[in-house]
């Protein structure tokens, strides 16, 4: 379903991706793992056409999105379904307006349909009767439930999450996970997951990816990545730091 | 010293390419109709109806100075009731567009790009582009098309203001006579007059939405990035508008008075 070859990436003089080739199968739940500032969410834009690669390519059902322009990539996007890690709600319409935003437009469905489908995504997000409510009016978690239900209103096939846990409560952690579970299963989709909490990792993938200094380092299923041996693997999964210790 | 220059070249050239491409961009989407209503009647609302206060104000005050420091100048050569046309002449061929450019520039350029700036950031115009809405189509388009269609009413406005503010204080405050000022305006100004004004108008209108909208959509992160495109939409739509008024001013005057 997704495929990328050899994708290479720098901003400036600085090489953020290098070589990265892997496939994602359709209906698979990919886990992009990583250190910070390690390029996972800059992989992540590249596979829906948001960064255009310094090399490489990005086969979406086999067909390359790199040379596309922007025009022609809004019909593949229609593919995918994003949820941002700050869930990039349009701060000036409604929770309505922003869950309904990919209907704008669409004079072939009744406002009604539209209506009910609004209420029906954020029922299954757990958040019910808040159609009138603005962003401002919302918390972390709450965002990104509007900010899911946007992306799976029009029943996406393939879903990307941009750090979905990132910033919120191990609760509301837990339960964006199990939305993201929820999603995956009820809505058949293919989802690519990007994340450095470890216990998200192991619960949302069917394989893990690693990313570590601009390559792709290791990958397998979650059983096999949180079982290896391999120094890089286990430091990053056991969240040990390399600072070293100094006198006060 | 020569390696900073060729690349403050480099980079004006390169963001001249930037904002041709937007603004074809832009008029390709107009053209196509793709643009969201909503939006362009809401923009026009926001630069147009909410602009009308500082428009106005800024209109009369100029009528009134202008009124009075021509009649400071005229009284010496005993010619007091051309007062008002040169109020009129000057209104509407020059002081009427580009202060109401300048005005439009720091109140709605400003806004435009603080918008769309934070829109960047915070990742709401990826947020579009998912969507599969494209941010010219949406966000740009709109901008620009209820600048061109306002710019020339505010302007018009501001001109209408300034000549009557002109009118008061030639005869309730200089004692100039009324009927000899309206005769001489109305004889001095040409139709050419209101048209060159009104196209030069059309024009800033364009201008301050496109600096706006590329200043916020090139925007830097975080709170100093929005901070400096703002400053800069208003400081480069403003020089612009000052720039493109000298050249206008000639070719229109070639076109409509064949000088």
């Amino acid at each position: 379903m997704i495929e990328v070859r050899d994708l290479q990436k720098s901003f400036g003089s600085h090489q953020v991706l290098d070589s990265i080739t892997f496939r994602i199968e359709k209906g698979e739940s990919l886990v992009i793992i990583g250190r910070s500032g390690g390029g996972k969410s800059v992989l992540l834009k590249h596979l829906v056409g948001l960064l255009k690669p310094d090399a490489g390519q990005v086969l979406i059902e086999g067909e390359d999105i790199v040379p596309m322009d922007e025009r022609q990539l809004l019909r593949v996007r229609r593919k995918f379904g994003m949820l941002f890690q700050g869930a990039a709600l349009f701060d000036s319409l409604t929770v309505a307006e922003n869950v309904a935003f990919a209907f704008r437009g669409d004079r072939s469905m009744p406002e009604r349909e539209v209506e009910r489908k609004v209420a029906e995504v954020l029922e299954m997000v757990d958040l019910p009767g808040t159609q009138d409510k603005t962003p401002a009016e919302l918390s972390g978690g709450m965002r990104k439930r509007v900010g899911l239900a946007r992306a799976i209103i029009y029943q996406p096939e393939i879903v990307l999450y941009d750090e979905p846990t990132t910033g919120l409560d191990p609760i509301v952690s837990d339960s964006i996970d199990k939305l993201i579970l929820r999603v995956r299963d009820c809505l058949d989709v293919t989802s690519v997951v990007v994340t450095h909490d470890m216990r998200s990792a192991r619960r949302l993938g069917h394989r893990i990816l690693m990313l570590h200094e601009r390559r792709l380092y290791a990958t397998g299923t979650p059983e096999e990545i949180f079982r290896t041996e391999d120094p890089v693997v286990r430091q990053f999964i056991e969240g040990v730091a390399d600072v070293k210790e100094a006198p006060c | 010293m020569v390696s900073i220059a060729t690349k403050w070249i480099g980079e004006w050239l390169e963001g001249l390419g930037r904002i041709t491409l937007l603004a074809r961009e832009a008029f390709a989407s107009i053209l196509a109709v793709k643009m969201s209503w909503r939006e362009l009647l809401y923009q026009a609302y926001f630069a147009g109806v909410k602009s009308q206060s500082v428009v106005l104000i800024t209109g009369a005050f100029t009528g009134m100075v202008l009124a009075a420091q021509t009649y400071f100048q005229f009284h010496k050569v005993k010619m007091d009731s051309a007062t008002l046309a040169v109020v009129s002449v000057s209104m509407c061929s020059e002081l009427g567009p580009v202060l109401t450019g300048l005005m439009v520039a720091g109140r709605v350029g400003a806004a435009i790009a603080a918008e769309l700036g934070t829109m960047r950031v915070t990742e709401q115009i990826d947020a579009l582009r998912t969507l599969a809405t494209h941010p010219v189509d949406y966000l740009v388009a709109p901008r620009v098309l209820a600048l061109h269609l306002v710019l020339p009413l505010l302007t018009a406005a501001a001109i209408t203001l300034g000549i009557a503010a002109g009118y008061m204080v030639g005869v309730y405050l200089l004692g100039i006579n009324g009927a000899y000022l309206w005769f001489n305006m109305i004889k001095y100004t040409g139709t050419s007059d209101v048209a060159i004004g009104l196209i030069k108008a059309f024009i800033f209108g364009g201008i301050v939405a496109l600096v706006g909208c590329y200043k916020g959509l090139y925007c830097d992160e975080g709170a100093q990035g929005v901070g400096r495109a703002t400053t800069e939409a208003v400081v480069y739509s403003s020089i612009t508008i000052l720039i493109s008024n000298f050249f206008l001013t000639l070719i229109l005057a070639r076109i409509f008075n064949g000088v």
